[in-house]
């Protein structure tokens, strides 16, 4: 079966595990997504499928999207989101895929877009200690030193800097699925997700886990 | 309805029984030693609620052998299993934190008056 779902971010809860311990999770609602097309991708040698998720109006379509949809033979889809699956041939065009292809206890990844935070400088960015507050410092914030003398005589590339911040992909990895809910198109998973309540989210079977079972 | 509201609602109590800042409170609470679960019981009066829905907790105070012990319960966690109001307290604020720093007869909450019907 198919193990990566898009989603929406609905928010983060507090709520009591079996043993009465208080966990702090998210709710995304999962799907229903439709397979709108299975393919082959050449470069990468391997079967690939495009999911469509959240019903939209034809109108609100461009005509080559529309067409695309119509081809199909499915409802026009806000979002299309192309997956890596092995197991491509057993899925046809306009199947449902529901969240109970994740089970509890589960870990998953959760891949989204951050919030952006504009314009930030090196002590949010990342991190840096700044300089003296006082003591008749005037470098409260700044970046401090960016690198030697005549030798090199340049900065280096990829040096931090400030900058844009956020708004970026993002993938938090291996993190447990805590219930499962196919009828509400919902999991709840511990921790947190990138993105703002509302965004987009994309849920897969953990890399990493994969990675230990073989 | 929105999602969250209807996960925490599913496991909210709906016999918590009414009671303000200033009571005293009986709590029986699950007590896990081991692969043993026990009851245990705390008294205190309550000098704080704080939070809402699901995240709601109390803060218990009590004087126990001369010493304060004060302890945060979640009002909607199955490790409280009753609730029992003991005293109706009355108190001028939403916050008794003053009592920490009383001793003796000045730490009491006084009794609310309640009209007999």
């Amino acid at each position: 079966m198919i193990e990566s779902l898009i989603g929406r971010k609905i928010g983060m809860v507090q709520l009591f595990d079996p043993q009465g311990k208080a966990v702090a999770g998210t709710v995304v609602q999962l799907g229903p997504c439709t397979v709108v097309q299975v393919k082959q991708d050449q470069p990468r040698n391997c079967k690939v499928v495009q999911l469509g998720f959240d019903e939209v109006p034809e109108s609100k379509m461009t005509k080559p999207l529309a067409g695309h949809f119509r081809k199909a033979g499915v409802s026009p889809k806000r979002y299309l989101r192309e997956v890596r699956a092995d197991e491509a041939d057993e899925l046809e065009v306009g199947q449902q895929i529901l969240a109970d292809v994740f089970s509890v206890g589960q870990k998953v990844d959760v891949i989204g877009i951050s919030k952006g935070k504009g314009f930030a400088g090196m002590v949010r960015r990342y991190g840096a200690a700044g300089g003296p507050k006082s003591h008749g410092s005037t470098s409260h914030r700044r970046i401090g030193s960016v690198g030697s003398n005549t030798w090199p005589g340049r900065v280096f590339r990829g040096k931090r800097m400030p900058g844009h911040l956020g708004h970026e992909r993002v993938t938090v990895m291996n993190l447990e699925v805590l219930q499962v809910r196919p009828a509400e198109n919902m999991v709840f998973v511990k921790g947190c997700v990138p993105g703002p309540c509302g965004g987009l989210v994309l849920v897969r079977r953990s890399v990493k886990q994969k990675a230990k079972k073989q | 309805m929105d999602l969250r509201k209807q996960l925490e609602k599913e496991q909210m109590k709906e016999n918590i029984p009414s009671f303000s800042i200033g009571d005293t409170l009986k709590l029986q609470t699950k007590v896990v030693e081991g692969d043993r679960v026990r009851t245990q019981s705390f008294t205190g009066v309550v000098i704080a609620r704080k939070g809402s829905g699901l995240a709601e907790r109390i803060t218990l105070r009590k004087v126990s052998f001369g010493e304060g012990v004060e302890r945060v319960f979640p009002l909607h966690s199955p490790m409280v299993e009753k609730i029992a109001v003991q005293r109706h307290g009355r108190a001028r604020r939403a916050k008794l934190y003053y009592l920490r720093e009383k001793v003796g007869k000045k730490a009491r909450v006084k009794e609310k008056r309640r009209a007999e019907s």
